[in-house]
C-alpha cells in the first residue's frame, strides 16, 4: 500500500493521550496491556538477574537473606500475576479474538477498558509494596508464615493481587460472551481458529478459578490485619486449608498461562507448514479437557503436607490423566508437519522451540505426579526447573512467537528477520542451559528458595547463571529490533505470511471497526492452500 | 424506531445480539460470584464439621429474630424487584420506578438491621481480634464469628453495590431510557439482586439456625 | 558430602525404590522426548518448502486410529507410573512396627530432636544403621519440612498437628538434613546433618554425650511427671473415675464419642484432647476438663502424649515383659 494514500487505521484514527486512556477499541486496549506487561516483565527480570547472581556462589554474599527472600517472592508475584496471566490473553487475545471471529469489538468494550484500569490499580498496589520494603512470603503466601511471622508488606501485596484478579475475571467474562454471541455469519464453533478455542478454555478457568483466589487472599488479608484466625492453628484454624484454596486456583492458573500459548502454536504451525491442522477437533477438545481436569488436580502440590494416602492417590491419578490431552496436542502438531511445505521464519522457530521445551516440561510433570518420586523432589529445584519449562519454555516462547507472528498486523510494520531468528536460537539455547541443570540439582536434593547452599551444588548453579545471561540477551534483542521496526521496519501488507484466518483479510493495522463489512465465513479453519489473496 | 437503534452499541449487529450478550454476561458473572462465595462456604462447612459444638454454641449469640426479619425483608425486596422487571417489560415507566424504589428501601432496611446487629456484636465483644471475649467458650467460637463477619460482610458489600445499581436504574428510568423494547438493564439488575438474595437464603440457616435447640 | 556429583547418594531402604522409579520414568521420558524431537526435525527437513508451488497432496486431516492410539498408549503408560509411584508412597507412609521413635520439633530456624531415651540434639540426628526410625514431628511456629535427600524422604512439619516420617538407613555416613518448606529469613540455614552409625558406635554415642545439657530425662518420664504435676492424674485415674475416663490402654483403640461418632485414639487425638478438651468428648462423660493450651510447650506435649501411649493394662505389661525375658533366655 502506498504511504501517500495511507488508510485510516486504529492507530491513526485519533491522537493524543486522552484518545488512548479513554479508548474502548479492543486493539488499543491490547496495546495498553502490551506496554504495561512489558514493564512488569522487565521488573520481574531484574529480580531474576539478582537471584541468579546471588546463586553464583554457595555463600549468601551478594544480598542479605531477607533481600533474597524478597527477590524470589517478587519475581514470582510480578511474573505470574502481572505478566504471564495477562500476557497472551490480555494482549493478543484482546487484539485478535474479535478479528478472528469477524466481530467489530468485544461484547463489552467499556468492561474491557475497566479491566485494564483494574490491572493498573492492582499493579500500583504491588509496586507500592515493593517500594516500601517488599514482601518475603514466596508467591504462594503459605500460612501461618504470611499471616503471623512475616514482617514485610504482605497486606499491600495481597490487596494488589486481589484487585488484579478482577481484571482477569472481567477479561474472562468478556471473552466467553464474545465467543458465544459475536461470531460472524458462517463462523460456526468448529470453524473457529484453535487460538479462539484455547482462549475459551482459558476464560473458563479465569471465571471459575480467579474468584476463589480472590476470596482466599481476602481471608488472608483479614487474618493478617485483624487476627481473625481462619488459618491460625492456635484458634483451631487450619493452615492446610489455605493451601487447598490457594492451589484450587493456582494450579489451573498454570493452564491460564499455557493454554493460550498452545493456541498460538496451532496458528503458527499451520501457517508455516501450509497445512490444515491435523485432528482439529481433538486439539479443541483437549483444551477443554485440560480446563476441566485442571480443576481436579490441585492436591498434587501437597503430597508431603499430611494429606491422607487415599486423597493423594486420587490427585495423583487425575494428574496423570491431565497429562494425556497435552500429549495429544503435541502429537497432533507434529503430524501437521507431515507433507507440509515448511518454512522457518522466526515465529515458526519459536513455535518449534515451544514444542521441544513444552515436551520436556510436560514429561517432567509426570515425575511430580508420581507419588513416591514427588516426595523426594517436591520443593526442590526439580520443581523449579519443571515449572519454568512450562511457564517460560512454554508460555513465554508462545508469547514471543505470537508477538512476532502478529506484529505486522498490530503495528503495520515488519521486523527484521535475521536478528529475530538469532533471538529465537538464543532463547532456546539459553533457556536450556539455565534450567536443565536445575533438574539435576533438584534430584541431588537442593531445596528451592535457598539463599545459601552447600558447596557441592555450585557447578550446576554456575551453569544455570551462565545460561540465564544468554537468555537475557535473547530477550533484549527483540526489544531492540521490535522498537526499531516501528519507525524503520518495512511497511507490512495485509497478509505478509500468506496465512489463513479472518484477521489477515483486513488491513495491517486494521481500521477501528476491524472490517469494512462484516465478513462471511464459508470455509473451515486453516483452509490451506489459500485460494487467492483477498482483502475485505 | 430511532430511539431503539440508538440503544444498540456499535459492536453489535442488532438489539437481539446485544440482549443475548448482556444476558449471558450477567449469568457468567454470577457464576464467578458463586465461586467467590463458594470459597467462604467451603471454609465454613469444613470448620463446622470439625467443631460442631463450638460452632453451635457460638451461633446462639446471633439474634435469630433479627435474622428472620431480615430474611422477610429481603424476600419482599425480591418480589418488588420482580414487579419492577415486569413493569419495565410492559413499558410502564412509573411501575418500574416504583418497584425499584421499594426494592431500594427494603435493601436499606436490611442493611440498617445488619448494621445494628454488627454494632451489638461490638458491644458484646464478639468481634474477632484482640478484644474478642466470650467467657466459657472454646477458642473455635472465635472462628465462627470470623466466618460470620466475613460471609455476611461480603454479602453486605454486594447489597451496597446492588442498591447503587438500582439507584442508577431509577435515574435511567426517569430519563425515559427504557421502553417495552429496551429494558435489558432492568432485567440484568434484577438477576443480580435475586442472586444476592439467594446467597442470604443460604447464609441465614447456616449461620443463625443450624444447631439451634 | 561435599563433592560434586550428578546423582545423590542412596542411603536408605526406600532410596533404591525411588531411584528405580526415577530411572524407569527417565527411560520413558527420554524415549518420548527423542521421538517427538526426532519427528519434528525429520519432518521439518523432509517437508521443507522447495519452491513456491503449493503442496497438492490430498490433505491428511485426521485419523481416528492415530488419535485413539496416542490417547490410549500415553494413558496406559501413565497408569503404570501411577501404580508404581503409589506403591512406593504407601511404603513410605507405613512405618514398620519395630521402628524406634524420635521426636522432632521445628522452629524458626532450627531442628530440635529428642531420642526416646531422652538424649536431645539440635540440627543433628544420630541414628544406627539398619534400624527403622519413626519421626513424630510438629512445629512451634510456621510450616517447615524435614528432608533428607540421601534417604529420599520428606514431610511437612505443620504447627498444630503431628506428621510422621520413617526411614531405615543402610549406609554409614553423614548426610544433609534440609528444611524444604520456606520458613523465613534463615530458611537456608535451617539445615543440619544426619549421622548414620554402626549400632555399637551409636550405643556408645547415646550413653556418652558431651556435657549434661544433652542428657535429659526420657520423654516418657517427663510425661509421667507432667501427668502428676498438672493434675491430670486426679481425674484420669488408672481405674477411671466419674470425672474422666481411664487412659490406660486407650492408645490405638476406637472410642465412642458423646456426639455418636467414633474416633481412633492416635497422637493427634490425644494432643487435641489436651489443648481443646471439649472438641471430642468420650460418651458417658461431661465436658468439664479445662484446656491446657498455653501451659505446655510442644516438647512437653510430645512427652505427655508419649506417657499416655505407654500406659498399658498391668497384666498386658507383665505378659510382654515375660515375653521379652523369654526371648532373652532363648538368645542367651
Amino acid at each position: 500500500m502506498d504511504r501517500a494514500e495511507k488508510a485510516v487505521d486504529y492507530l491513526n484514527a485519533d491522537y493524543g493521550v486522552r484518545s488512548w486512556l479513554l479508548t474502548r477499541d479492543h486493539k488499543r486496549i491490547a496495546i495498553l496491556y502490551l506496554l504495561s506487561i512489558t514493564v512488569m516483565f522487565m521488573l520481574g527480570s531484574v529480580f531474576a538477574v539478582l537471584i541468579r547472581l546471588e546463586l553464583l556462589t554457595p555463600a549468601g554474599d551478594v544480598v542479605q537473606a531477607d533481600t533474597y527472600n524478597k527477590l524470589f517472592t517478587m519475581h514470582g508475584i510480578v511474573m505470574i500475576f502481572f505478566f504471564l496471566v495477562p500476557s497472551i490473553p490480555a494482549v493478543l487475545g484482546n487484539f485478535l479474538l474479535p478479528l478472528m471471529i469477524g466481530a467489530r469489538d468485544l461484547a463489552f468494550p467499556r468492561l474491557n477498558l475497566l479491566s485494564w484500569y483494574v490491572y493498573m490499580v492492582g499493579a500500583a498496589f504491588t509496586l507500592w509494596a515493593v517500594i516500601t520494603g517488599g514482601v518475603d512470603t514466596g508467591w504462594t503466601f503459605y500460612t501461618p508464615y504470611s499471616t503471623t511471622a512475616s514482617h514485610t508488606n504482605v497486606l499491600a501485596t495481597a490487596v494488589g493481587i486481589f484487585i488484579t484478579g478482577f481484571s482477569s475475571i472481567l477479561t474472562g467474562v468478556n471473552f466467553i460472551v464474545t465467543i458465544h454471541t459475536m461470531r460472524a455469519p458462517g463462523m460456526t464453533w468448529f470453524r473457529l481458529p484453535l487460538f479462539v478455542w484455547a482462549h475459551y478454555a482459558t476464560s473458563l478457568i479465569m471465571i471459575l478459578g480467579t474468584p476463589v483466589i480472590a476470596i482466599t487472599i481476602l481471608m488472608l488479608g483479614l487474618e493478617r490485619a485483624f487476627g481473625i484466625g481462619i488459618f491460625d492453628p492456635a484458634l483451631g484454624g487450619d493452615p492446610i486449608l489455605f493451601q487447598h484454596l490457594f492451589w484450587f486456583y493456582s494450579h489451573p492458573a498454570v493452564y491460564i498461562m499455557i493454554l493460550p500459548s498452545m493456541g498460538v502454536v496451532s496458528e503458527i504451525i499451520t501457517c508455516f507448514a501450509r497445512r490444515r491442522i491435523f485432528g482439529y477437533s481433538f486439539i479443541a477438545a483437549s483444551s477443554l479437557a485440560i480446563a476441566v481436569f485442571g480443576f481436579l488436580v490441585w492436591g498434587h502440590h501437597m503430597f508431603t503436607s499430611t494429606q491422607s494416602v487415599y486423597a493423594a492417590m486420587v490427585f495423583s491419578v487425575l494428574s496423570f490423566a491431565v497429562a494425556v490431552p497435552s500429549a495429544v496436542k503435541v502429537f497432533n502438531w507434529t503430524a501437521t508437519l507431515y507433507r507440509g511445505s515448511i518454512t522457518f521464519e522466526a515465529p515458526m522457530l519459536f513455535a518449534l522451540g515451544f514444542i521441544g521445551l513444552f515436551t520436556i516440561g510436560g514429561l517432567t510433570g509426570l515425575f511430580l505426579a508420581a507419588l513416591g518420586l514427588d516426595v523426594h523432589v517436591h520443593d526442590t529445584y526439580f520443581v523449579v526447573a519443571h515449572f519454568h519449562y512450562i511457564m517460560v519454555g512454554g508460555a513465554l516462547m508462545g508469547y514471543l512467537g505470537a508477538i512476532h507472528f502478529w506484529w505486522p498486523k498490530m503495528t503495520g510494520r515488519m521486523y527484521p528477520e535475521a536478528p529475530a531468528r538469532i533471538s529465537a536460537a538464543l532463547v532456546f539455547v539459553g533457556f536450556n542451559l539455565t534450567f536443565f541443570p536445575q533438574f539435576i540439582l533438584g534430584y541431588l536434593g537442593m531445596p528451592r528458595r535457598y539463599h545459601a547452599y552447600p558447596e557441592e551444588f555450585q557447578v550446576l548453579n554456575v551453569m544455570s547463571t551462565t545460561g540465564a545471561s544468554i537468555l537475557g540477551v535473547g530477550y533484549l534483542v527483540p526489544l531492540c529490533y521490535l522498537i526499531w521496526s516501528l519507525w524503520r521496519g518495512r511497511v507490512a501488507e495485509a497478509n505478509p505470511w500468506g496465512a489463513a484466518g479472518l484477521e489477515w483479510r483486513t488491513n495491517s493495522p486494521p481500521p477501528t471497526e476491524n472490517f469494512a463489512a462484516t465478513p462471511i465465513v464459508e470455509e473451515e479453519a486453516y483452509a490451506y492452500p489459500l485460494k487467492e489473496p483477498e482483502v475485505v | 424506531m430511532s430511539s431503539r437503534t440508538s440503544t444498540v452499541a456499535h459492536q453489535f449487529d442488532d438489539a437481539e445480539q446485544q440482549r443475548n450478550a448482556s444476558t449471558l454476561g450477567i449469568w457468567v458473572f454470577l457464576v464467578t460470584e458463586i465461586m467467590m462465595f463458594g470459597g467462604l462456604f467451603t471454609a465454613y462447612v469444613l470448620y463446622r464439621s470439625s467443631y460442631p459444638e463450638a460452632f453451635a454454641a457460638a451461633s446462639h449469640h446471633l439474634n435469630a429474630t433479627l435474622g428472620a426479619a431480615n430474611t422477610i425483608v429481603l424476600l419482599s425486596s425480591s418480589l418488588s424487584m420482580a414487579l419492577a422487571v415486569r413493569a419495565s417489560q410492559v413499558g410502564s415507566r412509573w411501575g418500574t420506578v416504583a418497584g425499584l424504589v421499594v426494592t431500594i428501601v427494603l435493601g436499606c432496611i436490611f442493611l440498617g438491621v445488619k448494621g445494628y446487629e454488627y454494632a451489638s456484636k461490638f458491644e458484646e465483644n464478639l468481634v474477632p481480634g484482640p478484644f474478642f471475649d466470650l467467657p466459657g467458650a472454646e477458642p473455635q467460637s472465635e472462628l465462627f464469628f470470623s466466618l460470620y463477619f466475613a460471609m455476611t460482610g461480603l454479602h453486605a458489600v454486594h447489597m451496597v453495590i446492588g442498591v447503587g445499581v438500582l439507584a442508577t436504574l431509577v435515574v435511567m428510568a426517569l430519563r425515559r431510557r427504557f421502553d417495552a423494547d429496551y429494558h435489558n438493564p432492568v432485567e440484568i439488575g434484577g438477576l443480580y439482586w435475586h442472586f444476592v438474595d439467594i446467597v442470604w437464603i443460604y447464609l441465614f440457616p447456616l449461620l443463625y439456625l443450624l444447631g439451634r435447640h | 558430602m561435599a563433592k560434586f556429583s550428578l546423582f545423590p547418594e542412596s542411603a536408605s531402604t526406600i532410596a533404591g525404590q525411588v531411584d528405580g522409579l526415577f530411572f524407569f520414568m527417565i527411560a520413558v521420558s527420554t524415549f518420548f522426548g527423542l521421538l517427538v524431537a526426532g519427528l519434528v526435525v525429520f519432518l521439518s527437513i523432509r517437508y521443507r518448502r522447495r519452491s513456491d508451488a503449493v503442496a497438492t497432496d490430498p490433505p491428511l486431516l485426521n485419523s481416528l486410529r492415530l488419535e485413539v492410539a496416542w490417547t490410549i498408549i500415553p494413558f496406559l503408560i501413565s497408569m503404570v507410573m501411577f501404580y508404581w509411584g503409589a506403591s512406593v508412597y504407601v511404603t513410605m507412609a507405613r512405618p514398620p512396627d519395630d521402628a524406634e521413635e524420635i521426636f522432632v520439633v521445628g522452629k524458626q530456624w532450627m531442628w530440635k530432636l529428642q531420642h526416646i531415651e531422652g538424649r536431645r540434639e539440635i540440627n543433628e540426628l544420630h541414628v544406627p544403621v539398619g534400624q527403622p526410625i519413626k519421626l513424630t514431628m510438629t512445629s512451634e511456629d510456621v510450616i517447615h519440612s524435614f528432608y533428607v535427600p540421601a534417604f529420599r524422604i520428606k514431610a511437612d512439619v505443620v504447627p498444630g498437628r503431628y506428621n510422621t516420617l520413617w526411614f531405615e538407613a543402610t549406609k554409614v555416613g553423614t548426610y544433609h538434613l534440609f528444611c524444604a518448606e520456606y520458613c523465613g529469613t534463615e530458611h537456608s540455614k535451617m539445615i543440619g546433618s544426619v549421622y548414620v552409625m554402626e549400632p555399637s558406635d551409636f550405643q556408645e554415642w547415646l550413653s556418652g554425650g558431651s556435657g549434661s545439657a544433652a542428657r535429659s530425662a526420657a520423654p516418657v518420664e517427663v510425661g509421667r511427671t507432667l501427668f502428676a504435676e498438672k493434675g491430670c492424674v486426679t481425674c484420669h485415674k488408672a481405674e477411671g473415675s466419674m470425672m474422666g475416663p481411664s487412659l490406660v490402654g486407650i492408645f490405638g483403640s476406637e472410642r465412642e464419642l458423646a456426639a455418636g461418632t467414633r474416633v481412633v485414639v492416635d497422637e493427634d487425638y490425644l494432643r487435641e484432647s489436651v489443648l481443646n478438651p471439649q472438641a471430642k468428648i468420650v460418651a458417658g462423660y461431661q465436658p468439664v476438663m479445662p484446656t491446657f493450651a498455653g501451659q505446655l510447650d510442644e516438647e512437653e506435649l510430645l512427652a505427655l502424649v508419649q506417657y499416655i501411649k505407654s500406659l498399658e493394662p498391668v497384666d498386658a505389661r507383665d505378659e510382654s515383659a515375660e515375653a521379652h525375658a523369654g526371648q532373652g533366655e532363648g538368645n542367651g
